[in-house]
């Protein structure tokens, strides 16, 4: 993409490897260097974007003890393969890879450097010297769809989707169990812009949906076009990965936001100690991963109390999203009532709850 | 699935939307064509007259200035690429490409502190009366300013390519560059102009999607549809009107999957994004059937460089 950019980020990082690499005794008081690939551009909100927040609370958590460098806009294979390498080969012993794509390349590069500690976002190869982290962002989705199900007065929301497989198709689920906890004769309509990232593609999904009925508009796709478009059309948005509320000042209710930095504090805390071990994080409310973006002024108090109480209670374990009974479109009772969905079944999601329009893409 | 008035007109006024940064830069590209000049860098020239444009409208606070400035952007790209191809007789397609790469990078890079910048776009006028209208009303006389800009460039394209001497010139210059040089026609120079108005398209198509269509700037927001305006000129067979109904029909099959998904239809998603392609590859095949009629409107010197010695 930015090729430019990328191969000056990168020749900045060999020079400053190839500088920093100078010959010197490694003392206690060098810093801890702690690498960061990011597979797009930072900009000012977004997947990237959360992550680089993560980053930066790490830097202001150690001060001079750490020493972080990052490079955006990764490509997912080959180049992946070579960032991380030298990262590794330049004194770096943490590394943060973020996008799923990079998990070979990781575990690749990981197994020629054991001294290294990687760490991988949203994957699920470990090895000795890679762990994987992963926030529980359905939670965040559950308690959008509550304050969606006490904002809607069509009983419609749009649903803005990526690509149809089990992260998103569980964050539509979550979503949609949160809007009917709170107004079982809502719906939910999803319109699949098969991107990641199409600002045109995501507006007119947004605008085709309002155009269907929907008043409040939520997406799983990286632009914020639809936030725009919910501003514009008089309809209210719930953003995603980062606040959108600047991209709709009215439109905004609230964001499922993402919150990295406690674990990269943690992870590199746990490098300085000489503790850290190979893990697999799927942390959520709880652990401060998962988190609502500030309400917007059109959420009445009485809606933000409920979304904060039910927070306290999955924070608690006293709610689980998908608690049963759980049923799936036709009906038929997915998880039984006094159960709860296993992490693992939740990974591997390939069916629609009830409450959603439109059969799931196969 | 019930389809009201209201639907229909909806999804006719979002074809025009999302067709009309389609029309304006294979118009660019079909005037540069031909003229016997082939510029891959459609989509390079579009993104930098998007960011040039918005970061105008940001500084200036003026939406036509912004649409201005976004036009000299794609001018000042094209003109680099004809210092390159025209005057250092660089091979085109390789230049094209090359421009395309350099548009998405330079963008990125002086659009870095413009991201998430909000601003307020170009809205769409109420022509009186005629809009109110039922049905015609919004799908003809409800648009953003530019829509009409782009229609009326249409049939000046047509006009001038069709029934003006100049426009004749140029045709000439892209059939037979030769033949034009020996009657005394500067072919450098009447290709510049091409290459120039070109790049002015391009950049306009980049100004509506970033003043107009999503008024935000935000790294290669294009997404493709650079390439999908060159396609454009293709499927059209170097025709203008041709050009709107292609834009049109790849902007409306767009539209209506996303429609169809909206109201619950069961078809597969993967197979709705497809299917804008497949109708320009199928056109493309049936055209191909009738070669003369092709060989007609494509500019015999289509991508041949031309030096007055050789």
């Amino acid at each position: 993409m930015t090729v430019t950019r990328y191969l000056s980020r990168l020749a900045g990082a060999v020079l400053a490897a190839v500088w920093l690499g100078l010959p010197g005794a490694a003392t206690a008081a060098e810093p801890l260097k702690v690498g960061f690939v990011y597979v797009s551009p930072i900009g000012d909100a977004g997947w990237t974007y959360q992550h680089e927040l993560g980053r930066r609370a790490l830097e202001a958590a150690f001060g001079d003890k750490v020493k972080t460098s990052y490079v955006e806009s990764v490509p997912e294979g080959a180049d992946a393969e070579r960032v991380i390498r030298e990262f590794a080969a330049s004194g770096h012993k943490l590394v943060f890879t973020t996008s799923f794509g990079y998990m070979n390349p990781t575990n690749k590069v990981a197994r020629r450097y054991p001294g290294v500690s990687f760490e991988h976002a949203t994957g699920y190869k470990r090895a000795k010297n890679v762990g994987t982290y992963l926030a529980r962002f359905y939670e965040g989705r559950y308690l959008t769809g509550i304050v969606a199900g006490k904002m809607t007065k069509s009983n419609t929301v749009g649903y803005v989707a990526a690509f149809p497989i089990p992260e998103v198709v569980r964050g539509i689920n979550a979503f949609t169990r949160g809007l009917r906890s709170v107004n079982p004769k809502a719906e939910v309509r999803v319109i699949w812009v098969s991107s990641w990232y199409d600002p045109g593609k995501e507006r007119e999904a947004a605008e085709t949906l309002i155009a269907q009925g929907a008043d409040v508009i939520t997406q799983h796709t990286d632009s914020t076009a639809p936030v725009q478009a919910a501003e514009d059309k008089g309809v209210y948005a719930i953003g995603y990965h980062s606040d959108m509320s600047k991209y709709g000042p009215k439109a905004h209710l609230t964001a499922a936001t993402h919150h990295w930095g406690g674990h990269y504090v943690a992870a590199a805390k746990a490098v300085m100690d000489g503790t850290w071990k190979s893990g697999d994080l799927w942390g959520g409310i709880k652990e401060g991963m998962i988190k609502l973006a500030p309400f917007g002024p059109a959420v009445p108090q009485e809606v933000r109390a409920l979304a904060d109480a039910k927070a306290a209670e999955i924070a608690a374990g006293k709610l689980h999203p998908f608690q049963g009974p759980v049923r799936d479109q036709s009906g038929k009772v997915r998880v039984p009532a006094g159960q709860t969905m296993s992490d693992q079944d939740m990974l591997g999601f390939g069916w629609y709850v009830e409450g959603i329009i439109g059969k799931l893409p196969k | 699935m019930t389809l009201e008035v209201e639907t229909v007109v909806a999804i006719l006024v979002a074809t025009m939307r999302a067709g009309t940064p389609l029309v304006f830069a294979a118009l660019g590209e079909l005037v540069t064509e031909k003229a016997g000049v082939l510029n891959l860098g459609i989509e390079g020239m579009m993104l930098v007259g998007a960011v040039a444009g918005f970061i105008a409208t940001v500084t200036t606070g003026s939406l036509p200035l912004g649409i201005l400035f976004a036009m000299l952007a794609g001018m000042a790209v094209a003109l680099l690429f004809g210092f390159l191809t025209l005057t250092l007789l660089a091979n085109q397609v390789a230049t094209g490409l090359a421009l395309t790469i350099f548009g998405i990078g330079l963008s990125a890079f002086i659009g870095l502190d413009y991201v998430g910048t909000p601003i307020q776009g170009l809205q769409a006028i109420e022509i009186p009366i005629l809009s109110a209208i039922p049905i015609l009303g919004p799908v003809l006389f409800k648009h953003d300013p530019l829509i009409y800009l782009s229609l009326a460039l249409l049939a000046g394209v047509s006009w001038f390519l069709y029934k003006s001497r100049p426009g004749l010139i140029l045709r000439a210059v892209g059939e037979s560059h030769a033949a034009a040089h020996g009657i005394g026609y500067s072919v450098i120079g009447i290709r510049y102009l091409a290459v120039l108005f070109g790049g002015a398209m391009a950049g306009l198509a980049g100004a509506y999607l970033s003043l107009v269509y999503t008024p935000q700037w935000s790294e290669n927001m294009t997404a493709g549809r650079g390439w999908i305006a060159l396609a454009l000129v293709v499927f059209a067979t170097w025709r203008p009107a041709r050009v709107l109904f292609g834009a049109y029909l790849f902007g409306f099959i767009t539209i209506i999957s996303l429609f169809l998904q909206g109201a619950g239809v069961d078809i597969s998603s993967h197979l709705l994004a497809t299917l804008p392609y497949l109708a320009t590859v199928l056109v493309l095949v049936l055209i191909s059937r009738d070669a003369t009629r092709i060989r007609l409107n494509a500019p015999a010197s289509l991508g041949k460089p031309f030096h007055p010695d050789g």
